[in-house]
C-alpha cells in the first residue's frame, strides 16, 4: 500500500440552495496512484474534487464539516493559504478552457501569478510541462499562436500542461475527456499513467469503462454517499456492495 | 372560398412587411435630411481660418477656436474624472459585490441617474461645485457636473462588458493560484476593455454635446482668450451654438451652421471610433 497523501474525514457538505451534496465521507487517497471517483451524475464526485483545492469557496456553500488532511494538514481550516493550496493541488476541468492568449502565455500564466520572472525558468517550465502532457511535439514550433486555435484534444492537454507548469503535488481531473474523441482520450490517459509516478492523481472519469481502465484505487459515489472504496481491480471485478455491482455491470446510471 | 382566404392572408402579410419597411425608411430619412441640410448650409463656412482663429466683430466673423478648444477641454476633464471612477465602480459591482439590497439600491440609483434631465444636473452642479465648493464658473465645475451625468452610462456599459467575459476564465485563473484581483487585471479587464471603451466613448460623446449641464457651471458667453487653467470659464461648442443662434442679432447664418457642423463631426467622430473599436474587438475575440 502506497503512502497516503490525502485523508478525508467525516466530510459533509451542503449547498446554499438546500441540496445536500456530500454525506459523511471518509476516504484515504494514496500518493503516486490514480484514484478514480466514479458513480452516476449528482453523486458528489465533483463536489469532493472542488473541496480538495477549495474551489468550492467560489460557490455558495451553506455548511461544510469534517476534515481534509493534505500531508496531515487540514486544508478546510480557515487559516489555510488557499492560493498556495491551489498551486499544490491543480485542477483540469471537463471542458477545456484555454485562456485568451498564446499557447506559451497559457503555460506561464500560473507561474507569473506567483511572481516568477526569470525567462529561463519560464522557458524550462513550458517545455517540461508540454512534454509531460504529450503535447510538445505538436506545438513546439507554434508557441506564440493563440491557444484557441488548437484542436479540442490539444486544448485539453494544454490545460493539463498548464496545471503541470505550476509543479503541483496533486492533480484533480473532472471528466477531462468527456468532450474528446477516442484518440485524444487515449493520449490523455497515457499521459496520466506516466504522470502518476510523480504526482497524486484524482480522476472523475466520464464512463465506467474509463474508470476500470485507469483506476489504481476507486471510490463509488451514489447520491452524496461513498458506497465503497477499494483497489481498482477489486472493485470492478468483485464489488462488495450490491449497489456498486449494479452500477459497474450497467444495471443503472 | 378557401383560395380566397389564402390570397387574403398573403395580401395581409405583404402589407405588414411594407408597413414595417416604411417605418424603417421613415426613421432614416430625417437623420439623412438633417445631416444633408447642415452639411449643405455649414460646409461653405468651414476653413482652416474658421477652425483656428478667435471670433471677431462680436462673434459675427472670424473663427470658433475657443469653442472647439473649450469642448475639447471639457470632454477631457470629464474623461479624467469619470472614467477611472466609473470603471472602478463597475469592477466592484460585477466582480466583488454580493447580490443584496445594497447592490440593488446602487443599481436602481444608476438607472435613475441616467433618466434625470440634463438641466437638473446643471442646477445640481451650480449648487454643489460652483457655489458650495467655490470652484466658480469653471472648466472644473463643468467637468465635474458632466462627469456625474456620464457616470451611469460608463458604469452600466462597463459592468455589462465585464459580465460578458466567460465565468470559466475566472474559475481557471483562480484554480491556477490567482487572486481575484490578479484575475481581473490579467484576464477579465483586458477582455472587457473594448466593451468598456465603447461605453466610455458613448458617454463622453453625450457629455461633449450637452448644453444644459455646463450652462450654469462653466460655459462663457464670450471670452477674448483661451482658458489658461481648470478654474477658468470656457466657451464650448454647444453653448456657443445656442448663443450665436439666439443671442446675437444680425448673425451670419453660415457661421451658425458651420458651428453646428463642427459639433456634429466632433460627436460623430467619437461615435465612429467607438464603432470601430467594437467591430475590431469582435473580430479578434477568442470566445
Amino acid at each position: 500500500m502506497a503512502a497516503i497523501k490525502i485523508i478525508v474525514q467525516n466530510l459533509s457538505l451542503q449547498y446554499s440552495d438546500g441540496t445536500e451534496s456530500l454525506r459523511d465521507i471518509n476516504l484515504d487517497i494514496p500518493a503516486n496512484n490514480i484514484t478514480v471517483l466514479f458513480g452516476p451524475a449528482g453523486g458528489g464526485k465533483s463536489s469532493l474534487l472542488r473541496c480538495l483545492n477549495r474551489l468550492n469557496d467560489l460557490t455558495e456553500v451553506q455548511t461544510i464539516t469534517g476534515k481534509i488532511l493534505l500531508d496531515g494538514e487540514n486544508i478546510l481550516d480557515p487559516k489555510t493559504d488557499v492560493i498556495a493550496l491551489r498551486r499544490r493541488v491543480g485542477m483540469v476541468f471537463a471542458r477545456p478552457v484555454v485562456l485568451p492568449m498564446s499557447i506559451r502565455q497559457n503555460l506561464t500564466y500560473g507561474l507569473e501569478l506567483a511572481g516568477e520572472k526569470h525567462k529561463s525558468k519560464l522557458e524550462e517550465a513550458v517545455e517540461r510541462s508540454l512534454k509531460l502532457a504529450a503535447l510538445w511535439e505538436e506545438v513546439k514550433d507554434r508557441l506564440e499562436e493563440a491557444a484557441v486555435a488548437l484542436s479540442g484534444g490539444q486544448q485539453q492537454r494544454l490545460c493539463l500542461a498548464r496545471v503541470l507548469a505550476n509543479q503541483p503535488e496533486v492533480i484533480l481531473l473532472d471528466e477531462p475527456t468527456s468532450g474528446l474523441d477516442p484518440i485524444s482520450t487515449g493520449k490523455v490517459e497515457a499521459a496520466l499513467q506516466e504522470l502518476k509516478k510523480n504526482y497524486t492523481i484524482i480522476l472523475v472519469p466520464h464512463s465506467v469503462q474509463q474508470a476500470a481502465r485507469t483506476a489504481d484505487f476507486a471510490a463509488f459515489f451514489l447520491q452524496g454517499e461513498l458506497v465503497e472504496a477499494a483497489e481498482g481491480k477489486e472493485i470492478f471485478t468483485h464489488p462488495k456492495e450490491k449497489r456498486t455491482e449494479d452500477y459497474v455491470e450497467g444495471r443503472f446510471g | 372560398m378557401k383560395r380566397r382566404f389564402k390570397a387574403d392572408r398573403f395580401l395581409v402579410q405583404r402589407m405588414g412587411i411594407s408597413l414595417i419597411a416604411l417605418a424603417a425608411i421613415l426613421t432614416v430619412v430625417p437623420i439623412i435630411g438633417l445631416f444633408g441640410y447642415i452639411i449643405a448650409k455649414g460646409a461653405p463656412a468651414i476653413s482652416w481660418e474658421f477652425l483656428t482663429t478667435m471670433p471677431s466683430n462680436g462673434m459675427r466673423a472670424g473663427g470658433i477656436l475657443p469653442a472647439i478648444v473649450g469642448t475639447f477641454y471639457l470632454t477631457l476633464g470629464t474623461a479624467v474624472l469619470s472614467v477611472p471612477l466609473g470603471i472602478a465602480a463597475a469592477i466592484y459591482l460585477a466582480e466583488y459585490a454580493k447580490e443584496n439590497w445594497v447592490t440593488r439600491l446602487i443599481r436602481i440609483a444608476i438607472i435613475n441617474l441616467a433618466g434625470i434631465p440634463s438641466v437638473v444636473y446643471g442646477l445640481f452642479g451650480l449648487g454643489l461645485f460652483v457655489l458650495f465648493l467655490k470652484f466658480g464658473t469653471s472648466i472644473l465645475s463643468a467637468s465635474l457636473t458632466l462627469s456625474i451625468m456620464t457616470l451611469p452610462v460608463i458604469i452600466s456599459a462597463a459592468e455589462e462588458a465585464l459580465r460578458a467575459v466567460p465565468q470559466s476564465f475566472r474559475t481557471v485563473s483562480i484554480s491556477l493560484g490567482g487572486t481575484r484581483w490578479q484575475t481581473i487585471r490579467k484576464i477579465i479587464l483586458p477582455q472587457a476593455l473594448p466593451g468598456i471603451m465603447t461605453g466610455v466613448i458613448l458617454g463622453l460623446e453625450r457629455a461633449a454635446g450637452e448644453t444644459a449641464p455646463i450652462l450654469f457651471t462653466g460655459a462663457a458667453f464670450f471670452l477674448p482668450r483661451l482658458p489658461g487653467s481648470p478654474l477658468d470659464a470656457t466657451m464650448a461648442l454647444p453653448y456657443h451654438l445656442f448663443v450665436i443662434s439666439t443671442q446675437v442679432p444680425e448673425m451670419p447664418i453660415q457661421i451658425q451652421y458651420g458651428t453646428a457642423l463642427v459639433l456634429i463631426v466632433f460627436v460623430l467622430g467619437m461615435n465612429l471610433i467607438a464603432t470601430f473599436i467594437r467591430s475590431r474587438a469582435r473580430a479578434k475575440r477568442q470566445w
